[in-house]
């Protein structure tokens, strides 16, 4: 079973975990995620690839806590185990040297984002890097990014770090003062990556997103990631995470996505309710408010 | 020993009827629907068998299992010696036992059959399967020194398993790949627990892991390893029993409104993931009121049976030809008829209807007729112009088949595949067009069923065999 190296908390809602998960760690690359399950009686639940660490093997998730099985992720101790950690699934991100190529994190995004910025980066590209959050303390990556970024660009909604305003505010004054942009990847809130795909179509820069649909397997073998582009129907976990964002249809993602909302109120209260919940006293506050 | 009848009175006896769960009671559970039979039922039923010289029964099974032979073991008691009898050929009983069509293949050739109602063959299977596992009497085979000689599995469905139980106790080191993180296959993610406990799946695959096969589950080949990267490994044959599963849906308007389902995803949620005992276990599934299943399949019966375990008020099977044409096993559309699924035969969907909030609310049919016969020798369904209804709906499980996942033939240069891509083989040998590279079940026939699967496994294993003693040289 794979091993936790570590799992720290680098945000209000957000945790940081490595698995040692070597042979999977030589295989993968940006853009690819993994599927994980915390216990036997637990869902499998789709992560991007925020970092690999080829030399010693370990593979790194950044995620949000947003229901029971992300809580219980939160609950696995260094030196712990999951029950599974399968990967490296999905296509990896088209890489290639586009002259100047920019990158879009929003909230979460900022994380997987980064891998392929790196590609980006090693490929030859001019890279620009725009990242964002609603407000300062939910922003991290940042160090991370500012190592490789030729340019960046850091935005928060309420203006307490950067400047004031979203990821897409920032892309559009690159685009109107004519930076000749190659390739736009964005990875973020469904809601964040439809306005730089709307924004972007305008200007006719290609522009991929990564769709997190509703996954089990991640092998093409249920469905139910199915997404819609430009008519046509896809599996998201093989054809996929990666589309181009100017064909996604995000209302049916957005839909899609809510499918299951009240079940998932009821696993969170119960998981809540356990006397046996390990979550921490902030976070149980956090979701019970949720 | 042997039969103490004399024929006549064989004749007399009638066949065995298997005692079950009361129809109104299953189908809110999901406990096994047949209970199997008692020993003295088993004894009885064996006492009808002929024992014919000729043994028509053995050419109608796939993988010529000695049928009078086990039978004439339970006769004399010696269940745990029949059981080893039918394994010769066949090591999944207590699976075949359950899921395969005997009413149209061992039992459709049993010469009782056309006057007294064939021998229960199946059920008989079922038993002395049972009888020695639940006594514990499975003896690990003798297994032959190590050879040297590596074996990768791919997929760990009936093809892949047997082919593992067969190269392990000829002395090779045999490792199976599973992309899920249990092994099975259909058997664990498909197939309902009413119709095939997990536990027996369990049992199969604990007990070759005693036997000493490598269980690699959560490792999707192709994305992990390539086949030529497992040869590159060490791995000096490869079986590739991958399945079929990758799902068809319809192509009609308003396929991905949340409530339409692929059979597999429903079926995995509730078997693999146990989402019918939910939030004891953490997957969701979505509770129907008003469920339709589109198909006339196993995968079609199993997917309304299941809705009407997780409550549904009206479970529908809608079927665009008539019940002849239906390819489920009788028992099973006889099964469904019991506990109340309501069959809407000759019909079709052709749009699907949203409630505005994304989820599904009604479906517009089409009544059809059947024409000439088509391709298959069915007769072909041609709608009915001006027909069309709306049924109201909350869950659509589409059970329309599956194709095959192209993930390996895409990955694996130089593997022929057709059009529709399935891979191809010698048919004698199970070779394909890679050296040292074999192939069976659904990933080449499209879907087929578990004991076809397990004979194509069989027969490869033989000629992997032979292939690792004189090709590869060590
Ligand atoms: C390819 C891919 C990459 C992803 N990468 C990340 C990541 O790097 N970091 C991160 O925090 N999250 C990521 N997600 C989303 C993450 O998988 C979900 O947040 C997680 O499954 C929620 O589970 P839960 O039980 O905590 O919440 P739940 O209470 O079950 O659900 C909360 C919401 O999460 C979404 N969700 C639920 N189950 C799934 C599922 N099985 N698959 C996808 N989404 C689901 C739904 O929108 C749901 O409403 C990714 C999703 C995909 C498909
Ligand atoms: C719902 C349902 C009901 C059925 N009912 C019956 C019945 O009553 N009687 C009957 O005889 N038949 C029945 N069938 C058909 C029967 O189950 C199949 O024909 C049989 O399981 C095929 O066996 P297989 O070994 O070829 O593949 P499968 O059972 O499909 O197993 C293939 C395995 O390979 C794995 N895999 C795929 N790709 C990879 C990869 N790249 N790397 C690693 N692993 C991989 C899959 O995860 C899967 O576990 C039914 C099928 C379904 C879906
Ligand atoms: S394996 Fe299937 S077909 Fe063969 S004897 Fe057993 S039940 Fe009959
Ligand atoms: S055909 Fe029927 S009666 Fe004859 S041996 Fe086979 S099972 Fe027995
Ligand atoms: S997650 Fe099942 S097909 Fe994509």
């Amino acid at each position: 079973m794979p091993k936790v190296i570590d799992n720290i908390q680098i945000g209000p809602v957000v945790w940081k975990m490595r698995v040692e998960v070597p042979r999977l760690v030589e295989k993968a690359k940006a853009g690819q995620f993994v599927i994980i399950r915390v216990d036997e009686h637990g869902e499998r639940v789709p992560m991007s690839i925020a970092g690999l660490d080829k030399k010693n093997g370990l593979l790194t998730v950044i995620y949000q806590v947003v229901g029971k099985t992300s809580a219980l992720m939160t609950t696995v101790p260094a030196g712990g185990q999951l029950a599974d950690c399968v990967g490296p699934l999905g296509v990896p991100s088209h890489v290639e040297n586009w002259g100047i190529a920019c990158v879009i994190g929003g909230g979460i995004g900022v994380a997987p984002i980064y891998p392929i910025a790196q590609a980006y980066k090693a490929a030859g590209n001019k890279l620009i890097t725009i990242i964002g959050a609603r407000s300062k303390n939910l922003l991290f990556y940042e160090e991370e990014h500012k190592a490789i970024a030729d340019e960046m660009y850091i935005c928060t909604d309420d203006g307490s770090y950067g400047q004031k305003g979203f990821v897409s505010d920032a892309l559009k004054k690159l685009l109107d003062d004519g930076v000749k942009i190659g390739m736009i990847m964005a990875i973020g809130p469904v809601p964040m990556m439809r306005v730089v795909a709307n924004l972007t179509k305008g200007y006719n820069v290609p522009t991929w997103v990564s769709l997190n649909p509703i996954m089990i397997d991640g092998t093409g073998m249920c469905g139910g990631c199915r997404v819609s582009l430009d008519g046509k129907t896809k599996f998201a976990c093989v054809d996929g995470p990666d589309f181009d964002g100017h064909l996604v249809d995000f209302d049916l993602l957005t839909k899609r996505l809510g499918a299951y909302r009240e079940m998932e109120k009821r696993a969170m209260k119960k998981f809540l309710e356990d006397p046996n919940c390990r979550l921490n006293e902030e976070l149980k506050k956090v979701m019970a408010g949720n | 020993m042997g039969n103490p009848l004399e024929k006549k009175d064989r004749m007399k006896i009638p066949r065995a009827v298997m005692p079950q769960q009361d129809p109104q009671e299953r189908k809110r559970n999901f406990k096994e629907v047949p209970f199997g039979l008692t020993e003295e039922m088993a004894l009885r039923e064996a006492s009808r068998c002929l024992n014919c010289p000729k043994a028509p029964c053995i050419k109608g099974c796939p993988v010529d299992v000695d049928i009078p032979g086990f039978i004439q073991l339970i006769l004399e008691k010696d269940y745990a010696g029949a059981a080893r009898k039918i394994k010769e050929t066949n090591s999944l009983p207590a699976v075949c036992g359950r899921v395969c069509p005997q009413e149209e293949q061992c039992e459709a050739v049993c010469v009782m059959g056309k006057k007294f109602g064939p021998v229960a063959i199946g059920y008989l299977e079922r038993f002395v399967a049972d009888y020695e596992r639940e006594n514990n009497l499975i003896e690990l085979p003798h297994i032959e020194p190590p050879t040297g000689r590596k074996v990768a599995i791919v997929g760990s469905g009936p093809a892949g398993l047997t082919v593992a139980g067969q190269l392990i106790k000829l002395g090779h080191k045999v490792t199976v790949f599973e992309a899920l993180h249990k092994p099975g296959g259909v058997l664990v993610y498909g197939i309902p627990e009413f119709r095939l406990p997990k536990s027996i799946v369990q049992a199969e695959c604990d007990f070759l892991a005693r036997m000493g096969v490598e269980f690699q589950n959560s490792t999707v080949v192709g994305k992990m390893d390539t086949i030529d990267e497992l040869f590159a490994m060490g791995y000096d044959a490869i079986f590739i029993g991958s399945g079929a599963g990758l799902p068809n849906f319809m192509g009609i308007p308003g396929e991905n409104l949340i409530g339409i389902y692929s059979s597999n995803e429903y079926l995995t949620r509730s078997n693999l993931m146990r989402a019918f005992d939910f939030p004891n276990y953490d997957t969701p599934i979505i509770y129907g009121e008003n469920v339709a299943v589109l198909g006339g399949g196993n995968t079609a019966m199993d997917s309304v049976r299941t809705a009407l375990r997780l409550g549904a008020k009206n479970a529908y099977i809608v079927y665009r030809r008539s019940e002849a044409e239906m390819p489920a096993r009788k028992e099973e559309i006889h099964h469904a008829m019991e506990e109340g699924v309501q069959f809407m035969m000759l019909t079709a969907p052709v749009n699907f209807i949203g409630n505005g909030d994304g989820k599904v609310k009604a479906m517009e049919c089409i009544k059809m007729q059947l024409g000439e016969p088509d391709a298959s020798g069915r007769r072909r369904p041609i709608p009915i112009e001006g027909s069309n209804f709306t049924l109201d709906v909350d869950l659509v499980v589409v059970a329309i088949g599956n194709s095959s996942n192209p993930l390996i033939p895409q990955t694996t240069p130089g593997l022929q595949a057709n059009k529709w891509g399935n891979i191809i083989v010698n048919e004698e040998t199970k070779e394909t067009s890679r050296k040292g590279v074999f192939a069976g079940g659904d990933i080449v026939r499209g879907g087929a069923t578990v004991i076809l699967a397990a004979g194509d496994g069989r027969v490869a294993a033989q000629h992997m065999h032979k292939y690792l003693m004189e090709e590869v040289k060590k």
